[in-house]
């Protein structure tokens, strides 16, 4: 086949420090300007795949390589990384890491400069290609300057000044929020289809990807290739719900109403399913079926804000006017694009920065005497990246530190450490170096390390940030676990899904003000709300739309509290 | 905090030069001032100076921070030079005047004529070569830096690590930050009131997780680098260089003269210094 641009055949690969090879006998095939979505469970082997297609593997990654993976014809094993570069682009997930250059000029000229191309030459490519991505009125900018959105659309204009026959994308949603994933989503298909480059994406978010036609989806799971089959097929079996991947949204509402998905009634965009009559009738059926069950939320105020006002000292003003309040036993979610204000109240509540104006009330008292560590007694912070609060060496000690630092007595801690680890369902590693554990255990043992204080309140930054289905469902129920336990718990995310199958509350900000405090059902359907927070709207509410269901935020709602009462149990 | 380097994009005849023109220059300049103790060129230096910044359009507010600070080290070092060595311009220029004739003798810090000229060459010393390094800086663009340092022959490969320090350092501050802030939500104190061990321990709780993820961040950026092709040749060239102009060989002309007239007038002299008592 001369139009393949990747060819793997019976292809294993085992690192040199593993017992075991991490890809088996993968047989894939990706022929020019096809685009093919990969999706999996963390630790599926999807990053090895791609280190093994753009020739990471075996340049920098050392191991046993069995089969046969061709890139443009030829073996990736007898060409350098470099001669692979001409035809590979790969955009990785770090948006920050990958940006090497000062300035987005630089950054989108690195492969240029590498080349030798001389300086006029390249300064005409960059302009060229840096237009293609819509980014070429930024080009003397900093990173520190750019959006994540916009980020991106540098790191792509990188890869794409060569003219690569093959773009790679490694979770291009995981750090965006869900505007501007669904740009970029649309970005990558007019690359596609103007370049005429093959696409591969590798990511667990399968609706937000699927906005865009793809060809087939490649299913990975422990190494194998699963599936490898159009969405129409994929969606219409069980395999991607029992191997982690979430199905989007829609077809969950349409099974749990009853209808049968099938490869025919094209399922893989909530604009091409087919809803007959049938079909949309089973669906109202069920909205009027299953009762509605009411919650009660009007437990006594633990957390206000009140015109709160800050400016950082650069002068740029991130909060103003901001009043809330929380409420004891609240699962409160924090929504807004970069920059909108959320990371600079949290920040400002736990006494990391300090308000030019307003006050922050704990239980009725102004908390602007105390120090950072007095709050912290009160409210808890957990950071986006454990990686960032672990410094110990012992799970044990690591859980234990913000005790010693409260000269606690070492009797007591090792009956509060004890316990949380056992809240945490951290005991089986008690005794585990920290660096053992993965990416959720470690994020659990941060957590520990912040529960055991006994604040009333926990804040999260981005609890599920780049975790897949399985592990976001572990850690959510873990926290509504510790919700029940009376905990108040105060998210920071960009996730949809979190906000709707897990919130009961959501506040909105946008440009250092709070637009929106409202259910997730009501927040999620608000047009406006939607556009000025960088939310996007969910495929429900299309749905309710499609098949004449007036009110689509009670069917939000209805979804949501079936899932909460009825599917979970 | 933006950056280490406090450039100021303010068009002149001096942002005009190319980076790695000005630092030829501002290492020539260096040189001569180094070299010499000769007051009369050690005066001229800084006139030179103030000249150039007049031309760059960098106003004394912009640097006054860096001024100020150079200012109170330099009156330091004077102090300090005299209170060790009141008598070292004697030993220097081989002869002794004293300022305040009519008192006499007045032990080890009789004030001579000989010393204060020492410690004017001193103070000239300072004017002749920080101002010139702040223009460098301010007037730099840190993107260029790199270009340049190549241009003067550093390897490619060292050049650009200078680049990715000045990519990545804001960064790591801003981390840093972050990282020092959860921890002492934990408790950890960075106050000068805890003992020494204490604080080491403190320190270790906020740089263990920051040299971690920047473990991790290093990997990406190894990763990226190789996957965009940067070792694939011998040479490499910049998006940020720009070519040589009269007016480029005009500067590096007058670094050289500069560099010359110390080597002419240390040979003349016969030493270092000028010698007015001779």
């Amino acid at each position: 086949m001369s139009d393949a641009i990747l060819e793997i055949s019976h292809f294993t690969f085992q690192y040199n420090a593993q017992a075991a090879p991490t890809l088996r006998d993968i047989n894939l095939t990706v022929r020019r300007g096809e685009k093919v979505l990969i999706a999996g469970p963390s630790g599926c082997g999807k990053s090895t795949l791609i280190h093994a297609i753009n020739g990471l593997i075996p340049s920098s990654y050392h191991g046993k390589m069995e089969g046969s993976c061709k890139v443009a014809g030829k073996e990736t094993r007898e060409q350098s990384i470099f001669e692979i570069s001409r035809h590979v682009g790969t955009v990785l997930q770090d948006l920050d890491g990958q940006f090497i250059g000062l300035t987005v000029g630089e950054d989108i000229a690195f492969a240029l400069e590498n080349d030798c191309v001389e300086t006029g030459e390249m300064r005409r490519r960059v302009a060229e290609t840096a237009a293609r991505v819509g980014i070429d009125s930024h080009l003397r900018h900093a990173p520190n300057e750019l959006s994540g959105g916009q980020k991106q659309r540098v790191s792509l204009a990188g890869v794409m000044v060569d003219n690569v026959e093959l773009l790679l994308f490694d979770e291009p949603l995981a750090n965006l929020d869900p505007a501007t994933g669904k740009q970029a989503i649309e970005l990558i298909e007019e690359i596609r289809q103007q370049s005429g480059a093959a696409v591969i994406i590798v990511e667990h978010r399968l609706e937000d990807v699927l906005w865009r036609d793809v060809d087939r989806i490649v299913l990975l799971r422990d190494g194998r290739i699963l599936a490898d089959a159009p969405p129409d097929e994929l969606l219409s079996s069980p395999l991607l719900r029992d191997n982690g991947i979430r199905e989007p949204l829609y077809l969950t509402a349409l099974r749990y109403a009853g209808v049968e998905i099938t490869p025919d009634m094209a399922p893989r965009s909530i604009r091409t399913v087919e809803l007959s009559g049938e079909r949309q009738r089973k669906l109202r059926q069920w909205v009027q079926d299953t009762p509605q069950p009411r919650r009660a939320c009007g437990g006594q105020e633990l957390l206000r804000a009140e015109n709160v006002e800050f400016t950082y000292p650069s002068g740029r003003k991130a909060l103003q006017g901001v009043s809330l309040s929380v409420k004891k036993g609240e699962l409160l979610a924090i929504v807004g694009c970069n920059g909108a204000g959320k990371s600079t109240f949290a920040k400002v509540v736990c006494g990391f920065e300090t308000p030019q104006e307003g006050r922050i009330l704990f239980r009725g008292e102004d908390m602007a005497s105390l120090s950072i560590k007095e709050r912290a007694d009160r409210i808890g912070y957990v950071m986006q990246n454990p990686n960032q609060m672990i410094s110990q060496t012992r799970i044990f000690d690591e859980v234990a530190l913000g005790l010693r630092t409260r000269q606690v007595p070492e009797e007591e801690i090792k009956t509060r450490v004890e316990e949380t680890l056992r809240i945490c369902g951290l005991w089986p590693f008690r005794k585990w170096p920290v660096s053992a554990l993965s990416f959720g255990q470690k994020k659990r043992v941060t957590i520990a390390s912040i529960l055991v204080l006994e604040p009333e309140i926990i804040i999260l930054d981005e609890p599920t940030a780049g975790q897949d289905y399985r592990h976001y469902t572990d850690i959510m129920e873990f926290l509504t676990e510790l919700n029940r336990r009376g905990i108040t718990v105060v998210m920071i995310t960009h996730d949809m899904h979190l906000i709707l199958e897990y919130a009961d509350r959501a506040v909105a900000f946008s440009g250092g003000e709070i637009i929106a405090d409202d259910t997730a059902a009501h927040i999620l359907t608000n047009g406006s709300v939607i556009e000025r927070a960088s939310l996007k709207e969910t495929s429900l509410y299309d749905l309710a739309l499609r098949c004449g269901i007036a009110d689509a935020t009670g069917f939000v709602q209805h979804f949501i509290d079936y899932e909460r009462e009825v599917a979970r149990k | 905090m933006t950056n280490i380097f406090h450039y100021i994009d303010r068009p002149s005849p001096i942002h005009a030069l190319t980076g790695a023109t000005k630092l030829i220059c501002v290492l020539l300049w260096s040189f001569a001032a180094m070299l010499t103790y000769d007051t009369r060129l050690l005066a001229f230096m800084p006139l030179l100076s103030l000249g150039l910044f007049a031309l760059s359009k960098i106003r004394v507010k912009d640097v006054s921070f860096m001024l100020g600070f150079t200012a109170a080290f330099m009156v330091l070092n004077n102090l300090t030079v005299f209170a060790i060595s009141p008598q070292h311009g004697v030993t220097v220029y081989g002869s002794r005047h004293l300022v305040f004739a009519s008192l006499g003798e007045m032990g080890r810090y009789t004030l001579t004529w000989e010393q204060l000229l020492y410690h004017a060459n001193l103070i000239l010393k300072y004017l002749s070569t920080i101002p010139i390094i702040l223009l460098f800086v301010c007037t730099t663009d840190p993107s260029e830096f790199a270009a340049s340092l190549n241009r003067v022959g550093v390897k490619y490969s060292v050049a650009y690590s200078v680049a990715l320090a000045l990519r990545y350092i804001p960064d790591i501050q801003l981390e840093y930050h972050e990282i020092s802030q959860a921890q002492q939500a934990r408790g950890i104190e960075m106050s000068k009131k805890e003992p020494l061990h204490k604080r080491l321990k403190s320190a270790s709780a906020i740089l263990i997780p920051l040299i971690l993820s920047s473990m991790d961040r290093i990997e990406t950026i190894a990763n990226a680098m190789e996957l965009r092709g940067f070792g694939k040749k011998k040479k490499r060239s910049w998006y940020m260089a720009r070519p040589f102009t009269s007016r480029d060989c005009l500067a590096v002309g007058l670094g050289a003269a500069l560099l010359l007239a110390s080597l002419v007038l240390t040979q003349v002299n016969g030493s270092r210094y000028y010698n007015p008592f001779a």
